[in-house]
């Protein structure tokens, strides 16, 4: 079944019925411990949800403290904080550090790579499972280590950790130097590492299905941009994700056996005796960012595969230069490797790297513009139908430029001395993070809900949760470069200590009070998903009338899959063909007679020669 | 309801335009107008990169707005297009020659920030304090008034040893006005970071570095303090260091050159006087700033120390 240049010819091998002894399963076996690659995408799917309203709520706790500091927290304030209700300086730090890990390690990544990649994958190449399927149920089984793990960083002597999801040492290194630093920050580690593992473990899978498992025909440049991405996000996983782990170990040893990767000799903490070591703060910097850079693409890439799916169905027009966006995704992939500096242009590290990283930084907004004209290229002239997807999709684009446009200030080195670490870089990757790949998300679970659960969800609810989110989201997120730019430092507990900030204590009301409507807006969403599981609509197997090798399967997918197994005749947006006829889409599988297919490739070959 | 939608979307960047419109007469921007020479080349880029990218935004806005509506209205199938390699030519050596316009143009100011062979002549070698980061204040070193330095060496001597004329001072950091000044910035414990936005210099504390950074300030008349005869510029720390991270508040006043050296003697007779009257001065045991952390401690609201 593995096939590395998959012919064009309909395959002999019957996919669905090698699996066929599979069938009766036990419950635990089937839903739990299930090696099935849909199970598995739907249970980090599930988790991550869950995860994402956990997020929230911490998230919700800064917010509150920011914008009423020191008053006493209502509903989560008496479920966190000690002090009946009150958030104290510290626990502020443990509060921003715990969103942050739980949001990026714990919804971004996993919802993506775990949730959408997993369901998506095999479905999309079409194959009838994952490579290798024990290993699948592994990755999403090492979440919970680390969901447990960061939990108990909570309940750790001292608090959680506290020193930022960006762990700098010697604040991280050092016990003595702040109350998350202490058990709770080796929790944290050892979590981070556990989510590593669990990303590595799916990273090496997709790389292996998309490499071998590709149903007949289903050529390299015939696969969907959603696989394209969730390849080269798999491979920007594996390169970056070892220089973390081990960072991590680093660190971990540092703290536990006494190393000194990261602590230099000499210094006074909170009046302990001083440090002995020779160690460079810096290197953590560096290893750090070197995967944490890649790692914001990991957080976005497969995000902009999956809008390009959706924005071309939902346009019912073929995404516009197919090409260009896998190219320039994988140039933002190739880029992304050497712009990790820009994290430091303030940290003293040689001047000329500062200038050598600016300019990378800001020629890696060149594939994102790419990108991003495509998207407008590929709704004009289409024939746009406004329901959920296609609204979380605009959203998407339109959040992403913002965000995008942003980092353009950031990556200008002498600007960003003056907005480094200010609420201006918050409002940056609020709109990449949530703006562009949230909405992504959302758009996501709507799009591919029907293929996972043989329903629909409700397009009325949807439409009003993405007005709440778009409209909470932007009062929330786009003050925040506002008050970047006059000078409000992030990680504060209290700005307004500081009379130049004074003033800024009502804007920064307004946006707690749209983070909350945006927060509780969530709860649509979920509970959209969860009754529709069971009262949605039915739906057939290609409710969207979209072109790729999932819609063929039925709704849902039973274990192996296709009943038909797929052969892949044409690449995935051949929406509005003229060989269409009366449809305007035309699968990915369907045959057409020789006649037919002479023209089709005349077309192509234009179009080819057009891009 | 079509409408409806393709208003919402166009809806926004007005929205977004707007506000930059707003924004600085309700403060929702730059403390002021930049205090330094540099700052102000700092404040220009900013506003020729958000002059550029204002545009862009909108451009990219309203064709995303005018594809969505033309989308919208269409009644028949969508033109089969796979794309058009003359635009994709053209979207990406516009904005690649846009791109590489706004990465050289700046290349300069930063070189003058921080590239060391850039920096303003002899101010390596007259550094006026060693700043000294520390959970949750900052301490300032400077050399004895009557303190010249040889070149870089020395200087580096000095770094490494307290000298018994040193001065110090705790959030408080006093610099002429209108010349070039150098501190010399480290910290004792965690990372932290200058930062004093009137004059937009941020450079992060390092453990185990020491590093150099310059600034400029120029007073201004409507904004000089008559007591101190000088401008006083918030300084706070913008790199999370702890639980305290918020309040470390501190201050750089920029007097001009003869109140700068008054103060500069004020402080060397405080920390000389024994207390005894009229007797001389006794020799400066190096190491005692400690004891006078208190003296200049801002009073702080929120929480006794942690860790105890
Ligand atoms: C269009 C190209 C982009 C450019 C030029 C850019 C540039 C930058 C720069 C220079 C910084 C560092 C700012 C500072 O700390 O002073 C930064 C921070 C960040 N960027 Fe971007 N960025 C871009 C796109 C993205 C995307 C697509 C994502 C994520 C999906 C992203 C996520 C982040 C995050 C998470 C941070 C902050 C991390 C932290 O300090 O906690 N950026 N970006
Ligand atoms: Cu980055
Ligand atoms: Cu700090």
């Amino acid at each position: 079944m593995s096939t590395l240049n998959p012919a064009s010819q309909p395959a002999l091998v019957d996919h669905a019925h090698a699996h066929g002894h599979h069938h009766t399963q036990s419950f635990i076996s089937k839903y739990v411990f299930s090696t099935d690659h849909k199970v598995i995408g739907i249970q980090f799917l599930f988790t991550t949800l869950l995860m994402l309203m956990v997020g929230g709520a911490l998230a919700l706790g800064v917010r509150w403290q920011l914008a009423f500091p020191w008053e006493s927290m209502p509903i989560f304030g008496k479920v966190f904080a000690k002090d009946g209700g009150q958030i104290s300086p510290d626990f502020y730090t443990m509060l921003f550090t715990m969103h942050a890990t739980v949001m990026i390690f714990l919804v971004i990544i996993p919802v993506l790579a775990g949730a959408f990649g997993n369901f998506l994958i095999p479905l999309q190449i079409g194959a009838d499972d994952m490579a290798f399927p024990v290993l699948n149920m592994l990755s999403y089984w090492f979440m919970w280590p680390a969901i447990f793990c960061f939990g108990m960083s909570f309940h750790a002597e001292g608090g959680a950790a506290a020193a930022g999801w960006t762990s700098y040492p010697v604040l991280a290194g050092l016990k003595e130097a702040a109350p998350g630093s202490g058990a709770g920050q080796t929790w944290w580690l050892v979590g981070v590492t556990f989510a590593g593992v669990s990303s590595m473990m799916g990273s090496i899978n997709y790389m292996t299905t998309i490499i071998n498992m590709r149903a007949p025909g289903m050529t390299l440049f015939r696969m969907p941009l959603t696989i394209w991405s969730m390849f080269i996000t798999a491979i920007l996983q594996s390169f970056a994700l070892p220089v973390l782990t081990a960072a991590g170990f680093m660190q971990l040893f540092d703290r536990e056996f006494g190393f000194c990767f990261f602590r230099p000799a000499g210094l006074i903490i909170n009046n302990a005796a001083p440090t002995i070591g020779g160690g460079q703060t810096l290197l953590w910097q560096h290893l750090f960012w070197f995967y944490s850079h890649p790692a914001v693409y990991i957080m976005l890439l497969p995000a902009m595969g999956m809008v390009s799916d959706m924005l071309a169905c939902m346009c019912r027009k073929p995404i516009f230069g197919y090409k260009p966006m896998v190219y320039s995704m994988a140039a933002i992939a190739g880029l992304g490797f050497i712009v990790w500096g820009h994290h430091m242009f303030t940290s003293g590290m040689n001047p000329a790297l500062g200038m050598t990283f600016m300019i990378s930084t800001i020629m890696i907004a060149l594939p994102s513009a790419i990108k991003t004209f495509n998207w407008i290229g590929t709704i004009w002239g289409g024939r746009i139908q406004f329901n959920t997807i296609t609204l979380n999709c605009l959203g998407f684009v339109a959040m992403f430029v913002v965000g995008g446009l942003s980092g353009i200030f950031m990556a200008a080195v002498p600007v960003d001395i003056y907005i480094h670490d200010t609420y201006f870089i918050v409002a940056h990757f609020h709109y990449v993070l949530f703006g562009a790949t949230l909405f992504g998300v959302f758009g996501g679970i709507h799009f591919w809900f029907p293929k996972m659960f043989g329903r629909m969800m409700n397009d009325t609810v949807g439409k009003i949760h993405f007005v709440l989110s778009f409209i909470g989201f932007n009062c929330t997120f786009f003050p925040m470069h506002l008050l970047g730019v006059a000078g409000m430092p992030r990680r504060y507990a209290d700005p307004y200590m500081h009379p130049y900030l004074e003033h800024l204590l009502p804007m920064n009301q307004f946006m707690t009070i749209s983070a909350i409507v945006m927060g509780f807006a969530q709860f649509l969403l979920l509970g959209n998903f969860l009754i529709s599981i069971f009262v949605g609509p039915k739906c057939g197997r290609n409710p969207w009338h979209a072109n790729g090798l999932e819609w063929s399967a039925p709704s849902p997918p039973g274990h192996g899959n296709f009943d038909v197994p797929p052969v892949c005749y044409r690449g995935p947006y051949e929406y509005s063909s003229p060989l269409a006829g009366d449809e305007d889409y035309l699968m990915q599988t369907k045959y057409l007679p020789p006649a037919e297919r002479k023209k089709e490739a005349d077309a192509h070959f234009h179009a080819e020669h057009d891009v | 309801m079509k409408k409806f939608w393709c208003l919402f979307f166009i809806f926004w960047p007005l929205v977004a335009a707007l506000s930059f419109i707003v924004a600085p007469a309700r403060g929702w921007w730059f403390p002021g107008p930049a205090a330094s020479p540099l700052g102000s080349q700092i404040d220009d880029l900013f506003y020729l990169i958000l002059v550029i990218v204002s545009v862009t935004f909108v451009l990219v806005m309203a064709a995303m707005g005018y594809a969505v509506w033309r989308a919208s209205h269409n009644t028949e199938k969508s033109n089969f297009t796979h794309g058009s390699h003359s635009l994709e030519v053209i979207w990406t050596i516009v904005p690649a020659g846009i791109l590489l316009f706004i990465a050289l143009y700046q290349l300069d100011v930063w070189a003058q920030y921080r590239v060391k062979g850039r920096f303003p002549k002899g101010v390596l070698t007259a550094p006026i304090a060693e700043v000294t980061a520390r959970q949750f204040e900052w301490r300032m070193r400077y050399p004895a008034p009557d303190r010249k330095f040889a070149n870089e060496a020395d200087v580096q001597k000095w770094l490494r040893q307290p000298e018994p004329g040193d001065l110090h001072s705790v959030n408080d950091l006093h610099v002429p006005t209108g010349t070039p000044v150098l501190i010399y910035l480290r910290t004792q414990d965690v990372q932290h970071s200058f930062f004093v936005p009137m004059l937009r210099v941020k450079q992060d504390a390092v453990p185990g570095l020491v590093i150099p950074v310059w600034f400029e300030a120029i007073n201004e008349a409507k904004n000089v303090n008559p007591q101190l005869q000088g401008v006083v510029h918030e300084w706070v720390c913008a790199e999370l260091c702890g639980w305290g991270h918020y309040k470390m508040k501190a201050r750089v006043v920029s007097q001009p050159a003869p109140v700068f050296r008054k103060y500069l003697a004020d402080l060397q007779r405080e920390e000389l006087d024994d207390g005894a009257k009229g007797a001389a001065p006794v020799a400066v045991v190096p190491g005692r700033d400690a004891d006078l952390s208190v003296a200049g401690k801002q009073p702080v609201g929120g929480q006794p120390a942690v860790n105890e």
